[in-house]
C-alpha cells in the first residue's frame, strides 16, 4: 500500500495503481478522454494532467504510478492551465456541430468543455475536415469530430480481438480507420459507440432519432443471447429507440453484443398485436373474448394426455410457470421446452448451466470448448475468454469446425465425436494439458446436444470434466453454453415431459405453443394449435388461435441466463395493440377454461415461481463447487464420429426478433459475405 | 586554444583516409579492445562516469549514469543496446560523417557499451535517408565479424556480441528513444509513456539503453586514453570534445571536432571562416540544432558552447548543429519553416502537439506576412506555453522553443512586420468567415 496525499486528503492505495485512481479514491474527479478502465493506458489525450510535488512538469495521471508519500494537486494553477490548454487544443479542430450531433447531451467533450474549458475561441485559422469512414452497418462515423483518443483502436484490438482499426498518417493528419475501408468483423462493434467520448462513432440506426434527455430509461435484461447482458432500454412515446449495456462486472462488464443492441427495430415489425382466429382455413382478426372462447370450446373436455404445450427460447419464467400450472390443471404432462431438440438432462441443475460463472472464467487455467462457437453464441462471454487468454497461462482446446476465428489462439483438437471419445479415453495430447491444470473448465455448446447422440455427448463431456479435476468441492468447471435468454428458466421449472414422453405425439389434439417456433410438419394434422407469442412466423401461420404476447422489453419478467443467474427485466414500453403480458394471458385463459390460476399479481406469480423452484426466490448467481460427481444419463462411449456442426443460420438473424429487424437484415447481408470469405481463407 | 590534432577522437571525420578496418586499425581503433573489456563492466561504467561524458544526442544526460540504470543481473530477459542513428534534426549531420568515414569507432563503441550493460545484441537504427552511409556501416560490421571483432567471443574477450543495422523510414519522431524502440519493433513510431523507462522495459519488453552514435563512438578512445584525459577538455560538467556542425551564413560550413566550452565566436571564425560579411553582419544563431531557441548577436559575442552556458541564455547545446544567420535572413520566415517542419513531424499522439503544432505553424505563416494583430503575438506565445511540457515526449518542446526564442529576442521585428502589412493593406481580416453568427 502507498500513502498518497491528494489535495491534502490522505488516501491509501495499492502499490502500482495510477495517480488517477488514487485521485478517484480521494474523491477528486479527473477529466479524461483516452483513459478507460477496461482498456490499456494510452496517455495521449493529456486531459488528466495533475501536479505532483517536485515534478517540474504536470504529469498524465492515468499513466503515472503512485509512489509512497506522493503529494498530488488536482486543482493548482498549473493543473488548471494545463487542462484549459488541452481543452482549447481539442476544440480548435473539433467541428462544434453539437446541435446536429447525436452525441449531444452525453458527450464527454461537451461536458468537460463546460467544466474545464475556456468560454471563447482564439483560433482564427481554418479547421480540419476529415473524410468519414465506412465501418459497417451499425457504426456511423463523422470523423471530423474525432479527437484521436484511440479508445476505439484499443477496444477493437484488446477486447473485441479484431485488430482491424488503427491510425494512419501522423500529426494533425492522423486518422482512425481500417486503412482499406470495410465493415469491422466483430459482433461487439456497438461498444465502439459507447466508448467513443465524442460524436465520431455514433449509432447508425439511432442517427438523428432523439436526444438523451428525451428518453425514458428502463433497466432490463437482454435475452437475445444467453449471456444475460444487463441493459438499459431507452424509450420515448412507447417506442424503444435504443438499447445500451449497463455495467455488471459479473456478467457483461460494460459490453454488449450487437444483436441484442441493434435488433430492437424488429420489435416493431411483424408483430402479433391482436388476437386472430382461423375460420375456414384463414386467419382473421378477432377479439380477446372470442379467441379465448375458441380455446375454451376446444380444450374443455379434452383429456389431458391429448393436450401438449411447448415453450420457446425467449419466454420469461412467469409465463412458463403459469402455463405449466394450467397444463397441470388440465391434466397434461406433455410439456417441452427444448425446441431445438437438444438432449439436455434437467435432472440436476449443474447438468445444464454455466457453473463456473462468467466471471469465473478469469479464475480458470485451462479451457476445453466442445461443439460451441462462443464468439457467435455469446460474444460478450467470448470477450471474457479472450481477456483470460490475454492474461496468459490459459491453454484453450477446441473441438469443432477447423479454422474458426474465435479472436484468440486455440488449439484445434478435432472436428468432433472421435476426438471427444479420445479425450474421454484419456489418450489425447490435450488430456495432459487438462491434467496439469488446477482449475480447468469445459464449455459444451448446446448446439452439440442437438445430434441424435446428444445424450452421449453430454455424458462424455461430463466424464471429461470429472476425470480432469474440473469437479471439485470449490470449483465447478462443467459448463453448458445456451444460446438464448429463455432457455434455462423452463429447465429450472421442469417444463419437460416425463421420462420417455413427448409434447408432440400423433395422439395430440390440442397444442399450446408459447413463443415456440417449431417445425409445423411435426404437428399432427387436425390438431388445434394455440400460438401465443410476439412475432408471427411459420408456427403462428399454422395456429388456429393466435394470442398476442409481449416481447422482452414489454414485460416485468424473470430471466435466467446460461449461468443460472436469475435476473429481472422491467417493462420499458407497453405491448403493442391488444397484446398482453404472457402470464396474464394464460391466467385469463385459465379462467375461461374453468381452472382459475391462483395468482392475480406479479408478486403472486413470483411467489409461485419461488415455490416451484427455490432459485427464483433470490436473484443473481451463487458461485458453487461440485458436490455430486455422478454424471447425466447417457453412454459416453456411444458418441458418433461425426464432427460438430457450426452454428446453423446467421448470428445476425438467430431468433424471431432479429429476423424481423431491418438492421439485422443489413448486417446479415454485409457480414454474410465476409464470413464466407473468412472461411475460405 | 583549439583542440590539437593529437586529441581528436574522430581522425577520419573528413573521409580523407580509408574507412575500412585495416586503415581504422592504423588510426588506433580496435586497439586492445579485448583488454578494455577484460577490465569488466563496472570499470567501464565508472570510467565513463569519471570522464563526464554527457549524451551527444541533444538532452545531455550523463552517459555513465544512464548505463548504470541497466539491471546488474539479468532476470532472464536479454539486455539490448540500441544506437540512435536516426539523425534527423535540421542542422545536424555529425553522425552521418561518423557512419560513413569512421564507422569502426561506432562499432567498437557498441561492443564496449554492450559489455557495460550486459547486452549481447545491439541494434543501430540508421535514418532511412542515410542509404549510402548504412551500406558503409554494414560493410564495416561485416569486416568486423570477419576479423572476429564481433560475433561469438568478440575480440577474444569471451563476450558474445551481435550487431544489427536497421534502417528507418524517414520519420523525425523515430529519433525519440521510445519511438525508435517502437519503430524497431515494427510498430508505428510513437513515443511510449515513461515510466517504465527503457532500462526497465525497452526493446521487446527487455532492459535496453538507447544512445546516440557520437556518445557510443567516443567511448573506446575515452577508455584507452583515460577518463581524466577526456574530462580535461571543457568546463566542469561539460567535459570532452564534441563534433560541431557549422552551417548557414558562414564562409566555410563544416563539421569539426572541438573542445567543449569553446566560445561560439571562436568556433565560427576559426573553423568556418567567419560569418558571411563579417561578425557584425551576424543576426542570430541557432546553437544546437533546430529545436533550440535562437540567440541574437549580442549573446553570440561571448557565449560558450556547452550545455550550461547555453542554458543560462534559455537555449541549449542540443546536437551542436550551429545554424548561423546573417542580416539578410528573414528570421520570421526561417522560424516559420521550422514550425512547418515540426507540424509535419508530430506523431499525432498527444493532443497539445497534434493540434497545437498546426496552430503555431499557421500563425507563424501569417506572422511572416504580417497579416495579424500585435496581440496575436501574445496568443502565439501562450499557445507555445500550452504545448510545452504537456506531452509524452520532447518533440513538442523542441518544436515550440524556436518560436519562443523568436518572440523573446525579436518581438519588435514581428511588430514591425505587422505594422508594415497594415500600412500597405489595412487591418487583416479574420481568415475564417463567421457564418454561424
Amino acid at each position: 500500500m502507498a500513502k498518497v496525499t491528494v489535495d491534502g486528503i490522505e488516501v491509501e492505495v495499492p502499490n502500482g495503481v495510477s495517480v488517477l485512481q488514487a485521485c478517484e479514491a480521494a474523491g477528486k474527479e479527473i477529466p479524461r478522454f483516452c483513459y478507460h478502465e477496461r482498456l490499456s493506458v494510452a496517455g495521449n489525450c493529456r486531459m488528466c494532467l495533475v501536479e505532483v510535488e517536485k515534478a517540474p512538469k504536470p504529469i498524465a495521471s492515468c499513466a503515472y504510478p503512485v509512489a509512497d508519500g506522493m503529494k498530488v494537486f488536482t486543482d493548482s494553477e498549473m493543473v488548471r492551465k494545463g487542462r484549459r490548454g488541452v481543452m482549447e487544443f481539442l476544440l480548435i479542430n473539433h467541428p462544434l456541430d453539437c446541435p446536429i450531433c447525436d452525441q449531444g447531451g452525453e458527450c464527454d467533450l461537451q461536458d468537460q468543455a463546460v467544466a474545464y474549458g475556456l468560454d471563447k475561441s482564439r483560433y482564427l485559422e481554418e479547421k480540419r475536415a476529415v473524410k468519414d469512414k465506412y465501418m459497417g452497418p451499425l457504426v456511423k462515423t463523422i470523423m471530423t469530430r474525432c479527437i484521436q483518443c484511440t479508445r476505439c483502436v484499443r477496444f477493437a484490438t484488446e477486447v473485441a480481438g479484431v485488430p482491424e482499426l488503427g491510425a494512419t498518417n501522423r500529426g494533425e493528419n492522423m486518422e482512425i480507420g481500417t486503412y482499406v475501408e470495410k465493415a469491422l468483423t466483430t459482433e461487439l462493434s456497438g461498444n465502439l459507440i459507447d466508448i467513443c467520448p465524442v460524436g465520431a462513432l455514433t449509432s447508425r440506426p439511432y442517427a438523428f432519432v432523439s436526444r438523451p434527455w428525451e428518453l425514458r430509461k428502463t433497466d432490463s435484461i437482454d435475452v437475445l443471447d444467453a449471456t444475460g447482458t444487463n441493459i438499459r432500454i431507452d424509450t420515448r412515446a412507447g417506442e424503444v429507440l435504443r438499447i445500451l449495456p449497463r455495467t455488471n462486472d459479473d456478467v457483461n462488464e460494460e459490453w454488449m453484443a450487437d444483436r441484442g443492441r441493434f435488433s430492437f427495430d424488429g420489435l416493431k415489425r411483424r408483430r402479433l398485436d391482436r388476437p386472430w382466429i382461423k375460420v375456414d382455413g384463414k386467419l382473421r382478426p378477432t377479439s380477446w373474448s372470442e379467441a379465448l372462447g375458441a380455446v375454451a370450446a376446444r380444450l374443455k373436455g379434452l383429456p389431458g394426455e391429448r393436450i401438449g404445450a411447448v415453450v420457446g427460447d425467449l419466454v420469461d419464467a412467469e409465463a412458463i410457470v403459469a402455463l405449466k400450472d394450467l397444463m397441470g390443471a388440465l391434466g397434461s404432462r406433455n410439456l417441452e421446452c427444448r425446441v431445438d431438440g437438444a438432449a439436455i438432462d434437467a435432472s440436476r441443475r449443474d447438468f445444464y448451466t454455466f457453473n463456473t460463472g462468467i466471471a469465473g472464467i478469469e479464475e480458470a487455467d485451462a479451457l476445453l470448448i466442445v461443439g460451441a462457437n462462443p464468439r457467435l453464441e455469446a460474444p460478450v462471454l467470448n470477450a471474457r475468454i479472450r481477456k483470460r487468454v490475454i492474461a496468459g497461462g490459459f491453454p484453450v482446446g477446441f473441438l469443432g469446425p477447423r479454422g474458426l476465428a474465435l479472436t484468440y489462439g486455440h488449439d484445434w483438437l478435432g472436428e468432433g465425436g472421435a476426438t471427444l471419445r479420445a479425450l474421454v479415453g484419456g489418450e489425447h495430447r490435450f488430456n495432459e494439458v487438462l491434467r496439469a491444470a488446477k482449475r480447468p473448465m469445459l464449455i459444451l455448446g448446446r448446439g452439440a446436444l442437438r445430434r441424435p447422440d446428444g445424450a452421449a455427448i453430454l455424458a462424455a463431456a461430463w466424464k471429461v470434466a470429472a476425470e480432469h479435476n474440473m469437479l471439485q468441492p470449490d470449483w465447478h468447471g462443467f459448463n453448458l453454453l445456451h444460446q438464448f435468454g429463455g432457455q434455462v428458466a423452463p429447465l429450472d421449472l421442469g417444463f419437460l415431459p416425463p421420462e420417455g414422453g413427448a409434447a408432440i405425439s400423433p395422439s395430440i389434439e390440442a397444442l399450446w405453443l408459447l413463443g415456440a417456433e417449431i417445425d409445423t410438419a411435426a404437428i399432427p394434422a387436425g390438431a388445434f394449435v394455440i400460438y401465443q407469442g410476439h412475432h408471427g412466423e411459420a408456427a403462428a401461420a399454422r395456429a388456429d388461435v393466435i394470442l398476442p404476447g409481449a416481447a422482452y422489453t414489454e414485460k416485468d419478467a424473470t430471466w435466467v441466463n446460461t449461468e443460472g443467474r436469475v435476473q429481472h427485466g422491467r417493462l420499458a414500453v407497453y405491448p403493442p395493440g391488444e397484446a398482453r403480458e404472457d402470464w396474464k394471458i394464460i391466467r385469463a385463459a385459465s379462467e375461461v377454461l374453468g381452472h382459475r390460476l391462483p395468482y392475480d399479481t406479479l408478486e403472486a406469480v413470483r411467489a409461485r415461481l419461488a415455490e416451484a423452484n427455490p432459485v427464483f426466490a433470490g436473484r443473481g448467481f451463487a458461485p458453487h463447487g461440485c458436490t455430486e460427481r455422478t454424471g447425466p444419463a447417457g453412454d459416453a462411449a456411444a458418441v458418433a464420429d461425426a464432427g460438430f456442426a457450426p452454428v446453423p443460420g446467421s448470428y445476425w438473424q438467430a431468433e424471431a426478433i432479429s429476423r424481423a429487424s431491418e438492421t439485422m437484415a443489413e448486417c446479415a447481408r454485409v457480414y454474410g459475405a465476409a464470413q464466407i470469405r473468412l472461411a475460405a481463407e | 586554444m583549439a583542440l590539437s590534432d593529437k586529441d581528436r577522437i574522430f581522425t577520419n571525420l573528413y573521409g580523407q583516409h580509408d574507412w575500412r578496418l585495416a586503415a581504422a586499425r592504423r588510426r588506433g581503433q580496435w586497439d586492445g579492445t579485448g583488454g578494455l573489456i577484460a577490465k569488466g563492466r563496472d570499470w567501464i561504467i565508472e570510467e565513463v562516469k569519471n570522464s563526464g561524458l554527457r549524451g551527444r544526442g541533444g538532452a545531455g544526460f550523463p552517459t555513465g549514469l544512464k548505463w548504470s540504470f541497466m539491471p546488474k543481473q539479468s532476470d532472464g530477459r536479454p539486455h539490448y543496446l540500441v544506437v540512435n542513428s536516426d539523425e534527423s534534426e535540421p542542422g545536424t549531420c555529425k553522425d552521418r560523417d561518423i557512419l560513413r568515414h569512421d564507422p569502426h569507432t561506432l562499432i567498437e563503441g557498441c561492443l564496449i557499451a554492450g559489455v557495460a550493460m550486459g547486452a549481447h545484441a545491439g541494434y543501430i537504427y540508421v535514418r532511412g535517408e542515410y542509404y549510402n552511409e548504412h551500406l558503409v556501416l554494414q560493410a564495416a560490421i561485416d569486416e568486423a565479424y570477419a576479423a572476429g571483432l564481433l560475433g561469438p567471443n568478440a575480440c577474444g574477450s569471451g563476450w558474445d556480441f551481435d550487431l544489427y543495422v536497421h534502417r528507418g523510414a524517414g520519420a523525425y519522431i523515430c529519433g525519440e528513444e521510445t519511438a525508435l524502440i517502437e519503430s524497431l519493433e515494427g510498430k508505428k513510431g510513437m513515443p511510449r509513456l515513461k515510466p517504465p523507462f527503457p532500462a526497465a522495459v525497452g526493446l521487446y519488453g527487455c532492459p535496453s539503453t538507447v544512445n546516440n552514435v557520437e556518445t557510443i563512438a567516443v567511448v573506446p578512445t575515452i577508455l584507452r586514453r583515460g577518463a581524466a584525459w577526456f574530462a580535461g577538455f571543457g568546463r566542469p560538467k561539460n567535459a570532452g570534445t564534441k563534433i560541431f556542425c557549422i552551417q548557414g551564413h558562414v564562409n566555410k560550413p563544416c563539421n569539426v571536432e572541438e573542445e567543449m566550452s569553446i566560445p561560439l565566436r571562436e568556433l565560427i571564425e576559426r573553423h568556418a571562416g567567419g560569418v558571411r560579411g563579417g561578425w557584425d553582419n551576424l543576426l542570430a544563431v541557432i546553437p544546437g540544432g533546430s529545436s533550440t531557441p535562437l540567440i541574437p548577436k549580442a549573446v553570440c559575442d561571448d557565449v560558450l558552447m556547452d550545455f550550461d552556458a547555453l542554458r543560462e541564455h534559455k537555449t541549449g547545446l542540443g546536437t551542436a548543429g550551429v545554424i548561423v544567420m546573417d542580416k539578410s535572413t528573414d528570421l520570421i520566415k526561417a522560424i516559420a519553416r521550422l514550425s512547418a517542419f515540426y507540424k509535419h513531424e508530430s506523431c499525432g499522439q498527444c493532443t497539445p502537439c497534434r493540434e497545437g503544432m498546426g496552430w503555431v505553424k499557421r500563425m507563424m505563416d501569417r506572422m511572416v506576412e504580417g497579416r495579424a494583430e500585435v496581440a496575436e503575438i501574445d496568443v502565439l506565445e501562450q499557445v507555445t506555453r500550452q504545448i510545452e511540457g504537456h506531452t509524452i515526449c520532447a518533440l513538442a518542446d523542441g518544436g515550440v522553443w524556436p518560436v519562443q526564442g523568436l518572440i523573446r529576442h525579436f518581438r519588435p521585428m514581428m511588430e514591425d512586420r505587422i505594422a508594415a502589412y497594415k500600412a500597405a493593406k489595412g487591418s487583416p481580416q479574420p481568415t475564417l468567415p463567421m457564418a454561424a453568427e
